[in-house]
């Protein structure tokens, strides 16, 4: 008897790999996909990796396929544009193991530098596209998606959102597949990209366009649903169900592959309803290329190329209905902030103080772009603020960034910053970087990278030292200062950056949500010592409260004892207590 | 059935996820449809949360939306009042009565709004439960959330023991015994 399960929708995305009979996964962490190697690294039957990056996650996951084992790589969605160097040419060279790409968007950037649509570059690379639209076709599809790729002789894009990666839904568990060992036969013509070879591969690649925009027509994927005629609507993924909740009986075209378009099956669903729609997030992808065949379709026009859709949203820009709600209340708003405890919130203050400019990057500590701290003044993608920092240099000479650093965060610069910091020493910066050393990738909820001695299997391995790195590639000034000790961070700061020298600060102290334990010290607002100067809420913790008489108070189920605020306080109005 | 909306809206880290899979796992039991929606990643990091259920027979969209919900579980007072319009009209409120300052009146940009629970009581079926103060009685503060999750199961479809046991599955092994507690001082409030 087959099984029910609720799955978070990534989670079916790394069963359905599980059961296809993946042998290698690979991937760098990166809302909404992290949690699709956090699940896949449950069977013991599947190699899984955290990768540095997305480019080497994309390239792991082509090596095993080209030796004819099934293969995944999963990413968010700007994480493609770093492995995009890879998928354009494994597009040409195909697949001999299935080979699925698993690109995760963001519409509405719950946790992200940028909006941009995964399709659009699967489309400049002509690798086909899958889209689910529920956690039950998150399995179904990555499954065929590796079906496909074989046949085909394709890389394939399984793409999803946020809202179908982090939503949960009911799944119909299946047994693993058990594949047939292939035999490795070397083959230069499809496996060495120089010029000579890829023209030919091309050819393969514009011919598989074509016979999959026929074949999709009859892919089960593909489904058609006709019901009142004078509406049609033209979708897939997420905003099918949006379709489905606000027009029930409406005719639909619900496309699982949405790169190529099934050209005729689309041309026939046009030419039976009266009015055609379009309903896709992001951009109108599937629009323009239905435009461009001359069928007459109403999308962007009436819809928009941000955010997240709803069914509310059809019913009042299709229907016409007015939507009548209550008008929310007005209150303060409650955006994301750094932890009580975080070493970030240590680390910008002493920056705050010093009235240091800081080129940021990608991670918890983009934070300090914002109030009480706010000294982070550009964040670009992953790895940017040290070359940023450079680039400033070279523009306006050393003295322009003697009150600047770049600051970055120790998986951030495994992934991506090493490269800048090999160019800061080439070409001779005399920029100050700060490494935010907090053992881990903080942000997507703690995943181990090359420096934490751990693997994502849980096995030990070793830990790649940052110091050790830093003075491989030619850095003599390299120091570690611990991010609480704000005395000795700020003696660092100023130092380093008056110096005509390229320094690098590694500032360690692990995420405060690393360490599970109970926690043992905690600090209390002694009011007879206090003076209310208010000093201690600088930084901006969470745990701090102004009470309405004046007074302040320290939350005791916040409080996790990083002793930051007794550090700031000159009059001993914050005390020490052992639990 | 006509399909049930629960929205459960607190703090980053308050412990959202927990609480919706209780609800999720129930749901299922009972052989309904379910899609839940969650938010992952930056917004978690002390940010307002909210986390969608659905169940029924069958569930198209996985969100809920303005106006719809049944029942709005929120662990901390101004998230009850920062999400009170997504509920029907004869929705219900269950409110753990606690305040977290956020990040602007914490930096004295905004002050935090006074009388929410009275506020919401004249136009809402309100039920608040002061669960921080229970849950350190009881000895863990992290039960918390079950405490209110025993409050708003009071106004829901599922009988006690269905919810014990849907606790039981969901919560690590060593804690079962302890957040059953909590669950039965929500309950019984």
């Amino acid at each position: 008897m087959s099984k029910k399960v609720i799955m978070l929708g990534n989670e079916a995305i790394a069963r359905g790999a599980y059961e296809a009979g993946v042998s290698v996964s690979a991937a760098y962490p990166g809302t909404p996909s992290t949690e699709i190697s956090e699940n896949i690294v449950k069977y013991d039957e599947v190699y899984a990796e955290w990768s540095p990056n997305e480019k080497v996650a994309m390239e792991v996951a082509i090596g095993a396929s080209m030796i004819g084992k099934r293969a995944l790589a999963s990413m968010k969605h700007v994480g493609v544009n770093v492995a995009a160097d890879p998928l354009y040419s494994v597009s040409y060279i195909g697949a001999d193991g299935g080979l699925v790409l698993v690109a995760a968007d963001d519409p509405g950037l719950y946790s992200s530098q940028n909006e941009q649509d995964s399709r659009a570059v699967a489309r400049a690379a002509k690798v086909p596209v899958l889209e689910p639209s529920d956690s039950q076709e998150a399995k179904d599809f990555t499954k065929f998606a590796f079906e496909l790729s074989e046949k085909y002789d394709t890389p394939v894009m399984v793409r999803t959102t946020t809202r179908l990666s982090h939503s949960q839904g009911q799944v119909e568990l299946c047994d693993r597949i058990e594949l047939e060992e292939k035999p490795y036969e070397k083959n230069v013509a499809k496996r060495v990209m120089m010029p000579g070879n890829a023209k030919k591969r091309h050819l393969h690649v514009e011919d598989r366009e074509k016979r999959l925009m026929e074949d999709s027509c009859d892919f089960e994927i593909n489904k058609v649903e006709y019901k009142d005629t004078s509406m049609g609507f033209i979708t897939s993924g997420i905003p099918y169900q949006y379709v489905k909740e606000a027009i029930p009986n409406a005719s639909i075209l619900k496309l699982g592959l949405v790169n190529p378009l099934p050209k005729k099956l689309i041309e026939e669903f046009a030419s039976k309803v009266d009015t055609v729609y379009v309903i896709e997030e992001l951009d109108p992808i599937i629009e323009e290329q239905v435009k461009s065949w001359g069928i007459k379709a109403i999308g962007k026009e009436i819809l928009t190329v941000q955010g997240e859709y709803s069914a509310n949203l059809l019913r009042q820009a299709i229907l016409k209905q007015e939507v009548s709600i209550d008008a929310a209340a007005e209150v303060p708003v409650r955006p994301p902030i750094l932890c009580p405890g975080c070493p970030h919130r240590s680390t910008f203050s002493v920056l705050n103080k010093l009235k240091i400019h800081v080129a940021g990057d990608i991670g918890c500590y983009t934070l300090g772009a914002v109030a009480p701290l706010n000294v982070v003044e550009t964040t670009v993608c992953m790895g940017s603020g040290i070359s940023t920092l450079h680039g400033m240099e070279k523009a306006r000479g050393s003295e322009f960034i003697k009150d600047w650093v770049a600051v970055i965060g120790d998986s951030t610069f495994l992934h991506t910053g090493i490269n800048s910091l090999m160019n800061m020493v080439y070409n001779q910066s005399t920029g100050t970087v700060l490494i935010l050393d907090n053992s881990t990738t903080g942000m997507t909820g703690h995943q181990d990278h090359a420096a934490t001695g751990k693997t994502l299997k849980g096995d030990r391995t070793y830990a790649i030292d940052l110091v050790k790195l830093c003075q491989g590639i030619g850095i003599d000034n390299v120091q570690i200062v611990n991010a609480f000790d704000i005395a000795a961070l700020e003696k660092a700061v100023k130092e380093e950056t008056k110096k005509d020298e390229l320094a690098v600060i590694i500032v360690k102290a692990p995420c405060a949500l690393l360490d599970k334990s109970p926690v043992t010290v905690q600090y209390r607002i002694n009011q007879e010592k206090c003076k209310k100067c208010m000093q201690c809420m600088k930084p901006g913790c969470p745990a701090i409260t102004k009470n309405p008489d004046g007074s302040l108070s320290i939350n005791d189920t916040m409080c996790n004892g990083c002793g930051l605020c007794d550090q700031i306080c000159k009059f001993g109005g914050i005390e020490k207590v052992e639990l | 059935m006509e399909t049930k909306n629960i929205m459960i809206v607190g703090v980053g880290g308050q412990g959202t996820l927990l609480t919706s899979r209780i609800l999720g796992g129930i749901t299922q039991d009972n052989g309904y449809d379910v899609k839940l929606s969650e938010v992952h990643g930056m917004a978690q990091r002390g940010g307002s949360v909210v986390t969608y259920v659905r169940y029924g027979d069958a569930v198209a969209e996985p969100i809920v939306e303005e106006g719809q919900a049944d029942v709005l579980i929120a662990f901390e007072r101004l998230e009850a009042m920062r999400y009170a319009h997504f509920l029907k009209k004869d929705g219900v409120i269950v409110v753990n009565d606690e305040r977290i300052d956020p990040m602007p009146v914490v930096i004295g940009a905004a002050d935090y709004p006074e009388n929410i629970i009275e506020e919401l009581s004249a136009k809402y079926t309100v039920f608040s439960v002061k669960a921080m103060e229970e849950a350190k009685k009881l000895g863990n503060t992290r039960t918390f959330n079950i405490i209110v999750l025993g409050v708003a199961a009071q106004h829901m479809d599922f009988s006690k023991e269905q919810w014990l046991e849907a606790i039981e599955k969901k919560v690590p092994p060593k804690t079962i015994e302890i957040n059953k507690k909590a669950f039965e001082i929500g309950y019984t409030c």
